[in-house]
């Protein structure tokens, strides 16, 4: 119970919540860093995954990319892109974040869009192909309308990864939620740490809830709970 | 760290035995937490198995649980149990559990029917039932759950370096980075990288070993 008066008193002190290090700065630098890649991601994964679901060629690359992705341990790629990011003039925090998150955000894109437009009912594509509609056409309005559940599933699985895998940006030096819990564990700062703990968590069930809200909007009612995506 | 080149070979050769006894710490590590959380997902899945309800609440934690953040979960365990091989045991368990709950209980919903009336007809009751027919036609799905809660705990040792783990999350932060050596973060980054694409192809021939009919995806 002395612990969370600690953590009370700690969320009372005002120097907490002003300055560029107070909760909200850190905030706004963790959605920063989360969003650059996942836009990357997004417009490289999409087209990519989109081309191969139509097509069906390459498909082991996309089915693959989820088992791959599952094996690339965040932090050895955090870490590990630094010595070329620094070669590169990237620096320490921000960029090298960006680059290690884009990477682990493409697989569950790649993945997702492939199998949901693979997913498709063939019958509804040689209707959509039958009534004259070109490559360009059936994937607009056929394909990606039907495929848009898994598809979008695909977006909201990198995006909640995205926004954990940031904490790990305080590592090397960046800004963000992460920032409370490493300095935290530093200076042995215990209801720090469990504030930092707290508001990531918070941070990525909200961005879990955020997408599932999108999801809803985006998917036609009709769709609803028939196509399972691939995690 | 620009001008020092990116590999310098003969600090590998040099350390190659701490190097190997990181990397089996955190096989260790690994171990610990697969067989822990493999016992406590089976009693949990075969408990939960018939009662609908607490398996669904039990599910519904579980979607939110996946989603917090393996730092989060280490640091909001710190003010309690620690930097301790407890906190972090705590947490790959956890995560262990959230995989293979689902698997184990998605295998035996898919054990076929006419399976279990022939089962009963010939008599077998409900605890040879479940050890001599329905665990074994559940385990494709079982080991697939295996393969990739391993695979992630592999993932997630790294981190616990940061709350003064062993392991090549040690090599990466404390040899590599706090030192700013590139060679001890590449070999550490490498390292746990090839150590979970290793156990991801033995645990593809395992499955494939016990279970020559059957070929099932992962769920």
């Amino acid at each position: 119970m002395e612990f969370m008066a600690d953590v009370v008193f700690w969320l009372a002190d005002a120097s907490h919540w002003q300055g560029p290090r107070g909760v909200p700065t850190r905030i706004v630098e963790h959605l920063a860093v989360s969003a650059v890649p996942l836009g990357v991601a997004v417009s490289a994964a999409l087209p990519l995954g989109i081309v191969i679901g139509h097509t069906g060629r390459g498909a082991a690359v996309a089915i693959n990319a989820a088992n791959i992705g599952r094996a690339l341990p965040s932090l050895a790629i955090i870490v590990g892109i630094l010595p070329f990011a620094l070669r590169a003039g990237l620096g320490l925090g921000f960029w090298p974040t960006v680059v290690a998150l884009t990477v682990l955000a493409l697989p569950p894109i790649v993945t997702n869009t492939y199998a949901g437009l693979r997913g498709v009912d063939r019958e509804f594509v040689d209707a959509a192909r039958g009534m004259g509609m070109d490559a360009w056409q059936v994937i607009t309005r056929v394909e990606l309308p039907l495929a848009a559940p898994v598809v979008l599933t695909g977006i909201r699985i990198a995006a909640v990864q995205v926004v954990a895998t940031a904490s790990l940006g305080a590592v090397i030096a960046g800004g963000g939620l992460g920032r409370f819990i490493i300095d935290g564990i530093a200076r042995r700062d215990h209801p720090e740490v469990f504030v930092g703990a707290v508001l990531v968590v918070l941070l990525s069930l909200g961005t879990e809830a955020t997408f599932t809200a999108f999801e809803r909007l985006a998917v036609s009612p009709g769709l609803r709970g028939i196509t399972r995506p691939v995690t | 760290m620009t001008d020092e080149p990116l590999i310098r070979w003969e600090w590998v050769v040099r350390n190659a035995p701490e190097l190997l006894t990181r990397a089996a710490e955190h096989l260790v590590m690994t171990s610990i937490a697969i067989s822990i959380g493999f016992a406590v997902s089976l009693g949990l899945a075969l408990y939960v198995r018939r009662r609908r309800r607490l398996r669904a609440a039990l599910f519904a934690i579980g979607n939110v649980a996946y989603s917090i953040p393996s730092l989060a979960l280490f640091a909001l365990l710190i003010p309690w149990t620690g930097l301790t091989l407890l906190t972090a045991e705590i947490a790959l368990v956890s995560y262990t559990i959230l995989i293979l709950v689902r698997n184990i209980l998605t295998g035996l919903a898919n054990v076929p029917d006419d399976v279990l009336d022939a089962a009963d007809g010939m008599g077998y009751g409900s605890t040879e039932r479940l050890w001599r027919i329905e665990l074994p036609i559940a385990l494709p799905v079982i080991v697939a759950g295996l393969r990739i809660a391993t695979v992630t705990v592999i993932g997630l040792v790294t981190v616990t370096a940061l709350i003064g783990m062993g392991g090549l999350g040690f090599v990466i932060v404390n040899l590599g980075y706090l030192r700013f050596f590139p060679t001890a973060i590449l070999v550490g980054a490498a390292g746990s990288v090839a150590l979970a694409v290793a156990t991801d192809l033995a645990f593809a021939a395992l499955q494939r070993r016990l279970t020559p009919w059957a070929r099932v995806r992962a769920e």
